[in-house]
């Protein structure tokens, strides 16, 4: 009688599959449980801690590269904020040289010149098939072994190239500035509402705006001529050359400069795989088709051909810059302290492992949660609509 | 007379005339390719004057003006290179610190990776049943060449390094991730919702984290995971990470080419009376798992490259070798020559596997991109 109940219930797909997940649930519990009474003892064996107070203890150590002010007597809390912001200044400025180079790459890799394609991919193989904490090395390498502060490498007598990095002048912002600034962003906003509703108009009447003559008359002449009109709004501090080292203007240290270069152009020839690939997914008939419209050739490209591009290229192309962002995490090779260097310092200083692991992974994984929350944004806006 | 008239025509038919000269051969392919307008023309005028500056010197540099004998840097007085320290070392570069007089076994341990690789990635493959069943107990015969056991005297683990380092990362990694990424492919597509969102949580975690974290916590964390008086090989505690972390990216492959199996592939193994393990291992994962051999093979290259990434714990493969070198007073400077050296061997492997995995794409007709991160 019970056999039969059993066979029953095993026979029932909804039984069977609450006793699947059961037994899931039973594992996990027990491994969770395993490994969470093994790491009490051997914390306790250590006579380690746990939690998060640590943070506001003070970090002994300090952090050349910085954006906001940090010394040793400053707390751990406010290192990995100086390491956080480090990760995203690098991951910035990788992100923005690597759309440049990605899509300058893409575009010549489909050249109809034979040399240019050849060159670009050329570079594009060797530099996907070649690891990427190595190129970091490399590069790391090949600027510290620059020539040394007195013999910097000039490069139009502004930039100054040395084995401590890269200096150049730094920008003074008078309060001047401020209008032309604001002039700049008013027309920013004048300019979208004027296409926006040219547009409007267009698809009501059939008239068209000039808009791009409007949009130079703003964003470009208006903020220019008052920059020239103000007396001097903006200045350069060029850096001045002492008998060993430079007084003023910004450095970039050879760690950043090294990183930035290799995570630019290692993801960029990623990023021109992927923009080829959009530009071939374009059928031909559509750049026909265009044509046939009556459409001139940059009316075909700006309309037809990459609005279809883009749908390729943005979701992968996001992907990349968070690649881009995590790998900005082989820092730690070459000391650049950004967010996992300064963790692992720390981690080395106070012995809290579990809570600085903890830190990491939910950075980089609420950076990763956030950006694919908006590919699946942008996924839905662009999708095809069938009608 | 109609036929007459026919031959009339026939005799008068012109052969077609002679494209004009510089349409064709050389010339017309210079014009096409390289000179087709003035932008282009100029372009590759600026490309060759670069070339021109790059190639000769490069050449002149790697071998004409390089020196490839010597005891140490001082020796070397060329302008060019400096390879007189690869007599020295190639032994470190691939074996690390494994004893000179053993070489021989991780040497032959990779020899025989080569039939046991073949039959997995060829067709037409002689014998192919037997290399397979080689192919299963290779592992352990590896494995056995490299620790040691059966009369061959133990090689402490800490001892190995160098490319040989990289080379066992990864494939173990690869070859262990294979099966975890069935599952967990297979429990992201499940119908029961506690199994699909611990295989999609554990996939998204891993993949949304740089692998170096995962280094550290496989260095730090996972001593302090087990039990107190249990201790763990380090290069086994990278293997166990690294297999974790290419599992989730396997799975995401693997999802791919179940996704790329028609569903009536399912419905049939269904009506066939198939329950659901016999279904997925006779019918589906042999189809599934054949159209991701191109996307494997990426995910092998990502981690291939990312192996590298040892270093950061204190492990010495080829590149911790490298950094090390670089180091050495006797070797003092000589970067740009070793790191291109290192850059040779990933590439050579690297190159020739993306290749491989293309040609795979174009005879099966799929797609094996993984998006996998560096």
């Amino acid at each position: 009688m019970l056999s039969i109940k059993a066979r029953d219930l095993w026979l029932n797909p909804r039984s069977r599959g609450l006793f699947f997940q059961l037994l899931v649930l039973l594992s996990l519990a027990s491994f969770l449980a395993f490994i969470s009474a093994n790491t009490i003892a051997n914390l306790q064996k250590a006579g380690l801690t746990t939690g998060f107070d640590f943070l506001s203890n003070q970090a002994f150590f300090d952090i050349n590269q910085r954006l906001i002010s940090f010394s040793s007597q400053s707390s751990f809390g406010r290192a990995l904020v100086v390491g956080l912001l480090n990760t995203v200044l690098v991951s910035s400025l990788g992100i923005i040289a690597a759309t440049i180079i990605g899509f300058l790459a893409g575009m010549l890799r489909l050249s109809k010149n034979w040399l240019v394609s050849r060159i670009v991919t050329t570079y594009v193989e060797v530099t996907r098939n070649v690891p990427l904490l190595l190129q970091i090395i490399f590069w790391w390498a090949t600027f510290t072994s620059l020539p040394r502060v007195r013999d910097s490498i000039e490069i139009f007598e502004v930039f100054f190239l040395n084995n401590r990095g890269l200096r150049g002048p730094s920008p003074i912002f008078e309060q001047s500035f401020f209008w032309v600034a604001l002039v700049f962003l008013v027309g920013m906003f004048a300019t979208f509402a004027v296409s926006h509703w040219s547009r409007r108009r267009q698809m009501e009447t059939g008239k068209t705006l000039p808009v791009f003559p409007i949009g130079f008359l703003l964003l470009v002449f208006l903020p220019v001529m008052l920059f020239w009109g103000l007396d001097e709004p903006l200045a350069w501090e060029l850096p001045k050359r002492t008998r060993f080292n430079f007084i003023g203007g910004i450095n970039i240290t050879p760690e950043l400069l090294a990183l930035w270069v290799a995570l630019a152009t290692y993801t960029g020839a990623f990023i021109s795989e992927i923009v080829r690939a959009g530009i071939l997914s374009v059928s031909v008939g559509q750049t026909e088709a265009a044509q046939s419209l009556g459409l001139r050739n940059k009316q075909t490209m700006r309309l037809v051909i990459l609005p279809q591009a883009f749908r390729v290229i943005i979701p992968p192309l996001t992907s990349q810059y968070l690649n881009l962002t995590k790998n900005s995490s082989l820092a730690v090779a070459i000391g650049y302290q950004d967010l996992v260097s300064i963790g692992g310092t720390i981690l080395n200083q106070s012995g809290h492992a579990l809570e600085i692991v903890a830190i990491w992974m939910a950075v980089y994984l609420s950076l990763s949660l956030a950006t694919s929350a908006y590919m699946n944004w942008y996924n839905k806006r662009i999708s095809l609509v069938e009608r | 007379m109609n036929s007459t008239f026919q031959n009339n025509t026939k005799k008068k038919r012109i052969a077609p005339r002679a494209p004009p000269i510089g349409s064709t051969g050389a010339i017309g392919w210079l014009r096409q390719n390289l000179f087709s307008n003035i932008f282009n023309s100029l372009l590759t005028l600026i490309c060759i004057y670069g070339l021109i500056l790059i190639i000769p010197a490069g050449i002149d540099w790697v071998f004409l003006s390089s020196q490839f004998t010597g005891d140490n840097r001082f020796a070397c007085q060329n302008t060019g290179a400096c390879w007189a320290w690869i007599d020295q070392r190639t032994g470190q570069f691939l074996f690390g610190f494994y004893p000179e007089q053993e070489r021989w076994r991780p040497f032959l341990a990779f020899l025989l990776l080569i039939p046991a690789l073949a039959p997995w990635l060829f067709d037409r493959v002689p014998a192919q049943k037997y290399l397979r069943i080689f192919s299963v107990v290779y592992p352990v015969i590896a494995t056995i060449l490299l620790v040691g056991g059966f009369g061959l005297p133990n090689v402490a683990s800490d001892k190995f390094g160098g490319f040989m380092l990289n080379l066992i990362v990864g494939l173990s990694g690869i070859v262990l991730s294979l099966p975890v990424g069935v599952l967990l492919a297979l429990g992201r597509r499940s119908r029961l919702p506690l199994v699909k969102w611990v295989c999609i949580g554990f996939i998204e975690i891993v993949r949304g984290v740089p692998l170096i974290t995962l280094l550290f916590v496989s260095n730090i964390l996972l001593p302090i995971f087990l039990p107190p008086d249990a201790t763990l090989d380090s290069v086994v505690r990278v293997i166990i990470m690294v297999t974790a972390f290419a599992s989730a990216y396997m799975a995401e492959v693997i999802r791919g080419g179940l996704q790329a199996i028609p569903s009536g592939q399912y419905e049939a193994a269904k009506a066939m009376g198939l329950n659901y393990f016999q279904s997925m291992r006779l019918v589906i994962l042999p189809q599934a798992l054949r159209i991701s051999i191109p996307g494997i093979v990426n995910t092998f290259i990502g981690l291939f490259k990312d192996t590298t990434l040892v270093i950061v714990i204190g492990l010495f493969d080829i590149l911790g070798i490298a950094n090390a070198m670089v180091a050495n007073p006797d070797w003092l400077g000589l970067s740009t020559e070793t790191y291109v050296f290192v850059a040779s061997f990933f590439f050579v492997i690297c190159f020739s596997m993306s290749r491989y995995s293309m040609w795979l794409e174009r005879r099966l007709g799929t797609k094996g991109s993984t998006g996998w991160s560096s």
